[in-house]
């Protein structure tokens, strides 16, 4: 078996980043011209890394799925950033915020990356200030903090609801400034199909550049360059109804897996415990309500079940519950965090309660989030101030207004910190392959904190990746840009045109989303929020059911050498259905519960999560041995120098 | 109980740029009113798909009313019925059973047909290339808190920022930069 070299430096926790960079090799202003660098993807993390490495000489080009950066769908992060500024004054330290991320990533992160991260977290807030992000701010003028679930400081800085948007507009400025002085090249509405390597006078292989089709003419076309960066986004619509949008994929992914980058803990998937209730089969995608709304909202659920029957039924009115019939669960199991315990105990405790009989709509799949308190106590107004467009979203999705009703919310499928497996350099298990932003495993272990993912994506763009990717080109500088008339090149796009044409041959009678559908249900049924062996044995059968339908009955009208939605979907699907049945096996492995990943043997007499680190403390590398065989798993050990691990505890 | 409307959709359909467009009427029944607009379209397609058809092209993405991707002029407004959000975030209880529901690409030069109802937005970015955006390079940075910005002028620039560059508002006419929509939440949807 392969050792796994993580590449950490050596040193004490809080200078390994700064030795690092002292000591790394770096590229020359003249010969960094010289050198072409691909970035799949134009969010925070894609935009971020293309503009810094832009504006640092290389020759960018960056591909950018929807018809502009702006688009990506880190635009719909609704709460905030972290940083450990400590501008309130209430405790918190870089430290700090490596600690809380730490423990909420349930003991399955390195500790080096997490300190990093939580070290250039303040400078990523004085970037997007000094862009211009309208962050929120007191009324002395400087920048205000809100809290978010899993830390008992104020750290989130936050563009109203609507902080993603912000920060990835601060990000494509950065980029345009770059396209405009000819050191960015953008290529939008372009979507990567496959990874070029190509073998070094040593033999060894490197990626060197992408397949990529044109989404407007069809055509598939060949880009070369000395690195390649995935910054593509995680892979949770293998589930079909996330919060994700609805071209976000992980096909990038799985191309660069099958061509032997390592998989990370595939079956670390957050689900969100604030979204809009599902209301029938026809629905496209969930609706987050922003974490934030867990500052003022308290969740409850009826502590009679009578009540609860009586709300499914839609015989009473929630406020006609009086306060000493309401179950606060959070705030009854959780004392020392309430209503602002990480997501994944959020969400289990729903589902908990929920699975009682406890749930307040038709389905019974729903709890509540009642502003009733907080309008009590701080008025109306305070309230529209702060969460008003979100009040506005969701009257206008479900005709109800929460100012008058409490809110109905589930858990649903919103981030996955499994990835692509990377070092301390962002490096995957390919030599010129980096994944940036949610597309890597790096930071965020078992679960993922609120308020992180923009904290990771643009600390990996903007401060980390444009230091240790010069630590590989550093040796590439001698090397002339590569044609893509290369052999390589011409078997990767004969690959990719055959894979097409076999999907067009199917000719089958399924939309490709009905198939979908059936993929998410199976993914949330048996690979959900509790896992059992037995349900993800059954997952692994039914996925493979479902990879026969879609081989079979598929149907993709058009041709595929013109614009064809149904045909980028197809190849998006059929991803989804092998990373499904990674995250089953993964997930099956993994005879623990830690973080998201909530295995229902292994759970304490009270119903929480139960880890064995003694066999589990280790980051699960899956690598792809071919088509239709079984994936090899390589472990990482996960050695806690610094921390002390523990159980995770948010009751006192 | 579900809601249910049946109505007629009206939709323009056109193959590529150059290519003469019409419009194209579908029958639509019973379509629950919980549905956004675009699972509506997302039901047609499907039906299109089941009868062999190609399916209406139309721009999307994240479906919750801040990427800017989806656009459509429904019923003679940009975003349809002025509600003060886009086309994702516009249900279906919005309409009337047995109406005709007309839907069009954007109406704008600067926006070419790419087909049927996808238009070409990258107008918007090559402003933005050519000097809308900060110079500002990564690092070298004061810290945040140096420049104290008051409340009330972070709060404009929030308001000002909150555009999600749709391009709606290019399809008013008169068009200008002053009754620019910007709809996330904010009403002067109304007004532009």
């Amino acid at each position: 078996m392969a050792t796994i070299d993580s590449k950490i430096p050596e040193g004490a926790l809080a200078e390994k980043w700064s030795n690092y960079k002292a000591h790394q090799k770096l590229v020359n202003p003249a010969n960094k011209r010289k050198l072409d660098i691909i970035v799949v993807g134009s969010g925070l993390a894609g935009a971020s890394a293309a503009a810094t490495l832009g504006s640092l000489g290389f020759k960018v080009k960056c591909f950018c799925i929807q018809d502009s950066p702006r688009r990506a769908h880190s635009i719909a992060a609704q709460g905030g950033i972290n940083a450990a500024k400590n501008y309130q004054n209430d405790g918190d330290s870089v430290y700090r915020l490596f600690m809380d991320t730490i423990k909420g990533g349930d003991y399955r992160a390195r500790e080096a990356n997490v300190y990093r991260l939580a070290e250039v977290s303040n400078n990523i807030i004085d970037q997007c200030v000094a862009q211009g992000v309208p962050f929120a701010r007191e009324y002395g003028g400087t920048l205000a903090n809100r809290s978010f679930g899993g830390s008992q400081v104020s750290r989130t800085f936050y563009a109203r609801g609507q902080t993603g948007q912000q920060l990835l507009l601060g990000a494509y400025s950065a980029l345009c400034y770059q396209v405009n002085q000819g050191n960015v090249e953008l290529f939008t509405r372009c979507e990567m199909l496959d990874l070029v390597m190509i073998k070094d006078d040593k033999g060894k292989e490197r990626a060197r550049g992408i397949i990529y089709r044109d989404l407007v003419s069809g055509e598939i076309k060949r880009c070369s360059a000395h690195a390649v960066v995935v910054g593509t986004g995680g892979y949770g619509n293998a589930y079909f109804l996330s919060t994700n949008a609805m071209t976000s994929n992980g096909s990038a992914i799985m191309q660069c897996y099958r061509k032997g980058a390592w998989f990370a803990n595939p079956a670390f998937a957050q689900i969100h415990p604030t979204c809009i209730p599902v209301q029938g089969d026809k629905q496209s995608k969930l609706t987050l309500m922003s974490e934030s709304l867990r500052n003022d909202g308290r969740i409850w659920v009826p502590k009679k079940l009578e009540d609860a029957q009586k709300l499914q039924k839609g015989l009473i009115n929630p406020n006609d519950i009086p306060d000493e019939d309401r179950d606060f669960y959070l705030e009854r199991r959780y004392p020392a965090f309430g209503n602002l315990v990480p997501r994944d105990v959020a969400s289990r405790a729903a589902k908990e309660r929920c699975d009682k009989g406890y749930g307040v709509n038709a389905t019974g799949l729903a709890v509540f989030l009642d502003f009733k308190y907080a309008i009590q106590t701080f008025g109306k107004q305070v309230i529209a101030d702060k969460y008003g467009n979100l009040f506005d979203m969701y009257e206008e999705i479900t005709d109800v207004n929460p100012y008058e009703n409490p809110m109905m919310i589930f858990p649903a499928i919103h981030y996955t910190m499994g990835g692509l497996w990377v070092d301390y350099e962002l490096q995957t298990s390919i030599p010129g392959l980096f994944a940036i932003g949610e597309c890597n495993f790096s930071d965020h272990g078992a679960n993922r904190l609120g308020a992180s993912a923009l904290m990771q994506g643009l600390a990996d763009g903007y401060f980390v990746l444009p230091y240790t990717i010069q630590s590989y080109l550093a040796d590439q500088i001698s090397i002339p840009r590569f044609s893509t008339d290369l052999p390589e090149f011409e078997a990767a796009e004969k690959a990719v045109k055959e894979r097409i044409a076999k999907l067009m041959r199917i000719n089958g009678k399924r939309s490709v989303d009905s198939i979908h559908k059936e993929l998410g249900h199976i993914m949330w049924e048996y690979v959900g929020m509790g896992r059992t062996e037995e349900s993800l044995k059954t997952a692994i059968k039914k996925l493979d059911e479902v990879e026969k339908t879609f081989w079979t009955d598929l149907r993709i009208p058009g041709d595929a050498q013109t614009l064809n939605v149904e045909l980028e979907k197809a190849l998006r699907l059929i991803d989804f259905i092998e990373t499904g049945k990674l995250m089953a096996y993964d997930a099956l492995n993994r005879e623990e519960s830690c973080g998201g990943h909530f295995r229902e043997e292994h759970q304490t007499p009270e119903g929480e999560a139960l880890r064995h680190d003694d066999k589990f403390s280790y980051v699960a590398c899956w690598s792809y041995k071919g088509e239709g065989k079984k994936p090899e798993m390589l472990k990482e050990p996960l050695n806690y120098e610094f921390v002390k691990v523990e159980t995770r505890n948010y009751k006192n | 109980m579900e809601k249910t409307i049946s109505f007629k959709l009206k939709i323009w359909r056109q193959r590529g740029p150059k290519e003469k467009g019409q419009f194209k009427v579908y029958e639509m029944k019973d379509i629950s009113t919980d549905a956004s607009f675009l699972e509506m379209l997302d039901i047609l397609n499907e039906q299109l798909i089941n009868a062999g058809e190609e399916p209406v092209v139309f721009d999307h993405d994240c479906r919750e009313g801040i990427c800017g991707m989806c656009s459509l002029y429904i019923n003679g407004y940009p975003h349809g019925p002025a509600t003060g959000a886009t086309t994702c975030q516009l249900y279906m209880r919005r309409f009337k059973d047995g109406e005709t529901i007309t839907v069009e690409p954007w109406r704008s030069a600067g926006f070419p047909i790419i087909r049927d109802l996808m238009v070409d937005r990258t107008a918007y970015d090559k402003i933005m290339q050519a000097g809308g955006y900060v110079s500002i390079n990564t690092g070298g940075v004061p810290d945040a808190n140096s420049i104290p910005i008051s409340k009330e002028k972070a709060d404009l620039a929030m308001d000002a920022a909150s555009c999600i560059g749709c391009g709606a508002c290019e399809n008013l006419c008169p068009s200008r930069p002053i009754s620019a929509i910007t709809v996330n939440g904010i009403s002067i949807h109304h007004n532009a």
